[in-house]
Order: structure tokens, then C-alpha cells, then sequence
């Protein structure tokens, strides 16, 4: 998947003055009239939808409905759970790519595979795999039983499900990011006596940094999103394992609408602003490999 | 797997590959073989009546038509909106190329619940669709729906590049020498295109055949009527039913592989055609 077009590129093309005929024209409008009733339709009225049911009855109750409790814990558990498992995989994205980018070894595709595949997965597998592992009749459910201690239906199940969901989003965008800029500038830091974390921080980060923004931003909206790997794993106790998604569907079926969609209009913000930082990014000449 | 084939200056191979394999290990791998173990441990005879049981394959089905449907829609539409954000200049365009990628950043329970709301039978659009017996909102034609939004970012994504590959030389000098529309449109562009739209295609499909979150608010949920495969794994994880659930999931897994595969072929050759024609 390629990001956004690279823009000088398509501008130009855009602008380009085509055959100017009568039939030229018709196509022309034709083609962006459908993509825009196409686009009004599926895109934009469900986004419109969000705001207008949240505030259907005006803006006092939409606010009131941050104050329920269970709406404050749901947004307390997503934050700390983004908090945990973000900066996480952005580690292991740097760490991937330093690996597959700077070095030659056997196998280097295949791994490049696996760190891929769970973008391949339904989220619901991605969930159940963790019941099948510490629930109470996966491998270690007797075991952390005896010992007390939770992870199916509490934080850590959560963050596990949420963490192997966006695991690949920093690393997809940094090794081929990585692999392309090359080993020049590393190498001669490093021959000039610069030790190995230096020329990280100095060298590499730097260059690479408009990518790794770009991957956190991405793995960010979708770790603060998730809801199929979450759901099997949550549990659903009210106040103590609901994600805001999770607390918008709670809402939903129990008709509050104002409170659904007043959760969901926070994400949607919360969308909006990924889209916005990923075109600023996108400004700066980063472009997708 | 861990030999360093060349020897190399930079520091770091050690730690950095460890971690990046004891990591995939630990989120990925081990709990993957757990759901392939959980299915391995099953008899052959009860593995074959959970996947397919009548029910099973009514989710199956559903799944996998509406994807299909939904990657043929974005197929068409992906194009055209690809087209129109490349080759068109009109007021509004940058937003718009900007809006595509809305689906991968909104939450799938929020294009869930926004959706059912603009296309039930008192929304925004349901209710001009009702007069005439279209009814979207609970019915397969919302799933396909719900799964086109969702993959609809895939498709046009794919394909913008490629048509900016397109030489705009080739199909001037074409027209120039008297070829129709049509035919530069055949002849020139789709042979250029074509891996990135069968590219797209496939990841829509794939991305739309494991959606959950979208889906479940659409959809009634009824057995062998509108019940995704992902649902039906949900209701036998919550009747503790913990082998049928991996079962069906593990086929799941087995077509997510098929069509992995899939994408990395097509990928593969899309990029022999781009050498071929000398890019």
C-alpha cells in the first residue's frame, strides 16, 4: 500500500491541460462527480452523522456525557493502553529495522513476512490466540490462577491483543524507509569513532525521523481503535476493562446514543488529527515505500 | 537464520536482531502455534463437522461474498476516485486525497455505528432507499457496505501510484496517430495499471474478509443470514467452545496465508512489467 501520491508529481499531472472537447469535458465531470457522491456517501455522511447525533440534544448533554464514570475509566484504559503499547512497538520497529536494513542475513525476507502477518489476520484471531495461551483453559490459565495473577479479561490481556494488532505499523514504515537511505553516513560515523548509540541518536534517527513520525501516528490511531482483538479479550466489565471503542458499543446497545456518539466523536477527532499530522509529514517530501 | 553473510562496521546486529526475533516470538508466533495447536489437537472427524456445519458455512458465505463484492465495488470506484484525484484538477481536490485514508485511521466501531445510523430506514440515506424495498441497514447489502468503506483506502491507494506511472507521452502520440479513447485506454493504461488494481483488489478482500468491529453493528447477526465467519468465532469463544472457535479460525488463517501469497506474487509482477517497459 502505498501512501498519498507523491504530491509535486501529481499536481503537475492534475493540471496538465487535457483534450478540450466536449467529450472530454463530460467524462471529466462525469469521473469526479461519481468519486465525489461515491466519496459524500460512504465517507463523509457517516462523519457528518457522528457529530449530529452526539449533539442532537444540544451541547449540555453532550458534554455531561463526559462525566459518567465509566466513560472517564474507558478513557483512562485506552490512553494507558496506547501509553504502554506504543512506544513498545515503536522500539521494535527501530530495532527491526536496524537489524533488516543495515545487515545482510539469510532468511531476510521471510522475517520481513512475519513481522507483516498480522496485518494479514482478522482481529478476532488476533484476540482468541491470547485466550488460547493464558485463558483459563489455555496453556497457562492454571497456572496464573493458582498464582492470582489476570490477563484474559484484565489490563495486561488488552494490551497483549492491542499490541500484536498494530505490532507492525512503526517497523512496515522504517525498513524500507531505512533500506533505501542507505549505510553511508552510519559507516563513516562509525569509522570516524563515533560508538554505536551515538550514531544512532545523531546519525540515523534524524534521517529517518519524518517516517518513524508517521508509523507512530498510524500505530497510535489504530492501538486507541482497535475493537475485534480487544472485544475477545476484554471481557466487558463495565468501568474496568471497556476501551472507549468498547464503551461505544456498550452505549449503543443500551440505546444511549448521545453517549455513544459522544465517545465517538472523540476518536473521531482523535482520526482527524492522525490524517492532518500524515499530511504535514507528507509536506515535508515523506513519501511511502 | 542469525549468520551475518558480509561483514559490516556498524555495531548492534546482536541486540537489535535478538530483540526483533524474541519480540516476534513472544506477540506473534507463540500464540499463533497456540491457535494451530488448539486446532491440531482435535479429531479429524470434529474438526471437519465445526468447519462445516451448515452455520459455518452460511458465515463463510456471507464473508466471503460480500468481501468479494465489496473488493469488485472499490475495484471500480478505486479507479475512478484514483483517476479523478490524478488526472483532475477541481477545487477541493488535495482535501479529499487527504480524506481517503479516513478509513484506516476511524475506529471500526465508529464507521459501524455511523453507518447503521445514515442507512437505516430513518436515516440520511435509508430513507429515500426504502420507498423502493432497498433495506441496508441489517441485511447482507449493509455488510457489503460496512466492508467497502473499511477497504476502499486499499484499493485507491494501489492504484493512484501506478497511473502516475502511466506515460502521458505515450498516450498523447496514440491519440496523435489516431487511436480512440478507448483504445489508449486499453491499450496504454490498463496494461499499466493492472497489477496495482489486482494488487488492490486483493488487499481489500483480505482486509474485508476479517472485519469485526464494522460489521457486527450493520449486520443482524443473524445465523446463516447475516453472520460473518469472525462473528461466529466471538459466540463459540463466549459459550466456551474454545475448540470450534480455533477450528474455524485456523481456516481463516489458512486463507489469510492463500491470499498473502497472492499479494506477494501479483506485487512481484507488477514490478517485472514495470522493468519490462523500461521504467
Amino acid at each position: 500500500m502505498a501512501g498519498s501520491a507523491s504530491g509535486a508529481l501529481q499536481d503537475d499531472l492534475a493540471s496538465r491541460p487535457g483534450r478540450d472537447t466536449l467529450v472530454s469535458s463530460l467524462i471529466r465531470w462525469g469521473f469526479i462527480a461519481t468519486s465525489l457522491v461515491f466519496l459524500a456517501a460512504l465517507l463523509l455522511a457517516p462523519l457528518v452523522t457522528v457529530f449530529a447525533t452526539a449533539l442532537s440534544h444540544g451541547i449540555r448533554p453532550y458534554l455531561d456525557s463526559f462525566a459518567d464514570p465509566d466513560t472517564v475509566a474507558a478513557i483512562r484504559l485506552t490512553l494507558t493502553t496506547a501509553l504502554i503499547v506504543v512506544p513498545t512497538n515503536t522500539v521494535f520497529g527501530l530495532c527491526a529495522a536496524w537489524a533488516i536494513a543495515k545487515f545482510e542475513f539469510h532468511g531476510k525476507s521471510f522475517l520481513i513476512t512475519l513481522i507483516d502477518l498480522p496485518l494479514a489476520i482478522s482481529p478476532v484471531i488476533s484476540g482468541m490466540v491470547y485466550v488460547f495461551v493464558f485463558g483459563l483453559h489455555g496453556w497457562f490459565g492454571v497456572w496464573l490462577q493458582e498464582h492470582d495473577i489476570s490477563i484474559i479479561f484484565a489490563l495486561p490481556g488488552i494490551v497483549l491483543a492491542t499490541m500484536l494488532v498494530t505490532f507492525p505499523y512503526v517497523a512496515r514504515e522504517l525498513i524500507p524507509l531505512m533500506q533505501q537511505l542507505g549505510n553511508d553516513e552510519e559507516e563513516a560515523a562509525i569509522t570516524l569513532g563515533a560508538g554505536g548509540w551515538l550514531t544512532f541518536f545523531r546519525v540515523t534517527l534524524p534521517k529517518v525521523r519524518w517516517g518513524l513520525v508517521y508509523g507512530v501516528i498510524l500505530c497510535n490511531a489504530r492501538a486507541m481503535g482497535e475493537f475485534g482483538a480487544v472485544s475477545v479479550v476484554s471481557g466487558h466489565i463495565n468501568g474496568l476493562t471497556l476501551t472507549m471503542p468498547l464503551r461505544v458499543e456498550n452505549l449503543y446497545h443500551e440505546y444511549n446514543f448521545v453517549g455513544a456518539f459522544g465517545v465517538a466523536s472523540l476518536l473521531t477527532l482523535l482520526a482527524l488529527l492522525t490524517l492532518i499530522v500524515k499530511t504535514l509529514v507528507e509536506r515535508t517530501g515523506y513519501r511511502r515505500r | 537464520m542469525a549468520t551475518v553473510r558480509q561483514a559490516s562496521v556498524l555495531p548492534g546486529f546482536g541486540l537489535t536482531f535478538g530483540f526483533t526475533t524474541f519480540f516476534l516470538c513472544t506477540i506473534v508466533l507463540i500464540p499463533l502455534a497456540a491457535l494451530v495447536l488448539k486446532t491440531g489437537g482435535m479429531q479429524w472427524h470434529d474438526f471437519v463437522h465445526v468447519v462445516l456445519s451448515p452455520r459455518a458455512i452460511g458465515s463463510y458465505r456471507l464473508s466471503f461474498g460480500a468481501s468479494f463484492l465489496a473488493a469488485t465495488i472499490n475495484l471500480v470506484f478505486g479507479f475512478i476516485i484514483a483517476w479523478t484525484l490524478v488526472r483532475y484538477d477541481f477545487p477541493g481536490r488535495r482535501l479529499i486525497d487527504a480524506l481517503i485514508d479516513m478509513p484506516f485511521a476511524l475506529p471500526t466501531a465508529v464507521s459501524g455505528i455511523a453507518l447503521t445510523t445514515v442507512f437505516a430506514d430513518n436515516g440520511w440515506i435509508g430513507q429515500y432507499l426504502e420507498p423502493f424495498g432497498i433495506k441496508v441497514a441489517y441485511t447482507w447489502i449493509g455488510v457489503t457496505l460496512a466492508l467497502t468503506l473499511i477497504s476502499m483506502p486499499f484499493a485507491v491507494r494501489s492504484v493512484q501510484p501506478a497511473l502516475l506511472e502511466v506515460q502521458r507521452d505515450l498516450e498523447d502520440a496514440a491519440e496523435t496517430l489516431g487511436a480512440g479513447r478507448f483504445y489508449v485506454f486499453r491499450r496504454i493504461i490498463l496494461p499499466t495499471v493492472l497489477p496495482a488494481l489486482l494488487t488492490g483488489f486483493t488487499l481489500a478482500f483480505a482486509r474485508a474478509v476479517g472485519e469485526y468491529g464494522s460489521v457486527i453493528f450493520i449486520a443482524g447477526n443473524l445465523p446463516m443470514k447475516t453472520e460473518i465467519t469472525p462473528l461466529l468465532i466471538v459466540i463459540r469463544l463466549e459459550e466456551y467452545d474454545y475448540k470450534g472457535a480455533a477450528a474455524l479460525g485456523f481456516v481463516m488463517l489458512l486463507i489469510s496465508f492463500v491470499v498473502l501469497l497472492t499479494i506477494n506474487l501479483l506485487q512481484a509482477w507488477g514490478r517485472r512489467r514495470l522493468v519490462r517497459v523500461g521504467r
